[in-house]
């Protein structure tokens, strides 16, 4: 089996992570920038995590032969404060050329505020600007319909966006369909206790279709599961699904998604 | 978000013979989840906590299970989640809750038999 983990924060794993994935069949993972856990006190912080995202993480995985890619932005938990989102946006593009650099994100929402709103439109006129992909955070629990709907109307009515051109993660029952009836892309993330477990993910694949959608992992500091995605392919194919339903859902369509960039390339293609 | 869902591209169905075995391999993992709820409000009724916005949503969500119609999951989702549309114009903090608390009930506590009691219980 052969699967991409098209989310992951790898910089909060180990390397035992590492190596449980590339035994596990991965070929490539993406990390999106997201929260530390803390709020970072100037963009120095963030200069540094970007370094990390392009310089240190893809030569760690490399000594696991995992080709690593990632994406950059100030996540909605730190975009309250609107001077050092302002710094971070300025600083962004000197990184945009990084080789393993694939677009924006996971930028969004997470409380659903004004502020937030208002960092997320400034992330995607960036994105259009520079003709990047776009990788987008719905919030948590009793906020992720109504940031979904937020999102969507904001990307919807921006004249640049090209919907298959974003990815609109951690869809859940209630969001997924509206995702993909807009034209976007939609992420189901799989973790032990809050988004989906492996038999919703593979319900929503069997109601909604297996066309524009991936799976991950979202693996971080917290209750998360690096091998979640592999575990998911047990669930389908323990339901009768065949080795080429599995394929296209966990290799071909990130593969898909992730080749509108010129930069994702694997090594076996 | 239209709560009238459009039709969509079918996946991908299991055989037959899967079809016995979703319940095969289901069955026991879901009936400890269904007693873990159970348990879980018998809990916070015992440790007198069973006023808490989340419990009572908990169990609002819970008559979804026994109404006889499709989506339940979906529909369980939705009754859980913040109906209102328009950006909030501060942060109430950085963690989601799990259930929505209406604005008008921030220091209100709604009883089991659906009084209202003032109590501070908002983040």
């Amino acid at each position: 089996m052969r699967y991409i983990e098209p989310h992951g924060h790898m910089v909060s794993r180990t390397t035992d992570d590492y190596q449980a994935m590339i035994t596990a069949g991965c070929q490539a993972v993406c990390e999106p920038a997201f929260w530390a856990g803390y709020d970072r006190s100037s963009v120095d912080g963030f200069r540094d995590y970007f370094r990390q995202l392009t310089e240190y993480e893809p030569a760690r995985a490399a000594k696991f032969l995992l080709p690593h890619f990632s994406w950059l932005c100030i996540n909605p938990k730190e975009s309250e404060d609107l001077a050092l989102a302002a710094d971070v946006l300025a600083m962004i593009p000197e990184f945009l050329t990084k080789p393993n650099v694939l677009g924006i994100g996971e930028i969004g929402l997470n409380r659903n505020t004004r502020n937030e709103l208002n960092v997320l439109e400034q992330h995607v006129d960036l994105a259009v600007k520079h003709d990047q992909l776009i990788l987008v955070h719905t919030p948590h629990l009793e906020d992720k319909l109504k940031g979904t709907r937020l999102i969507v109307d904001l990307l919807r009515s921006h004249q640049g966006v090209k919907p298959g051109r974003v990815i609109i993660d951690h869809v859940e029952e209630h969001t997924i369909q509206y995702v993909l009836d807009q034209g976007f892309w939609a992420g189901i993330t799989l973790y032990p206790d809050s988004k989906s477990s492996p038999p919703r993910a593979v319900d929503m694949l069997e109601i909604c279709g297996r066309e524009r959608i991936w799976l991950n992992s979202a693996c971080d500091w917290g209750v998360s599961d690096p091998l979640a995605v592999p575990k998911t392919a047990f669930e389908m194919r323990r339901r009768g699904h065949s080795t080429e339903f599995v394929d296209q859902v966990l290799y071909q369509n990130p593969v898909r998604f992730l080749s509108q960039c010129p930069k994702f390339r694997l090594p076996n293609t | 978000m239209p709560t009238k869902r459009t039709p969509r591209p079918q996946g991908k169905l299991p055989a037959a013979a899967a079809s016995r075995a979703l319940v095969d391999h289901g069955f026991v993992p879901v009936r400890a989840k269904l007693i873990e709820v159970a348990a879980f409000l018998d809990r916070v009724e015992r440790h007198g906590a069973a006023d808490d916005f989340r419990c009572v949503a908990l169990r609002t969500a819970a008559q979804v299970l026994l109404d006889g119609k499709p989506e339940r999951a979906r529909r369980i989702l939705e009754r859980l989640s913040d109906p209102t549309t328009k950006p909030d114009a501060v942060s109430t903090g950085k963690a989601a809750l799990g259930a929505w608390l209406p604005p008008a009930t921030v220091g209100v506590k709604v009883t089991l038999k659906g009084k209202v009691n003032v109590a501070a219980t908002r983040r």
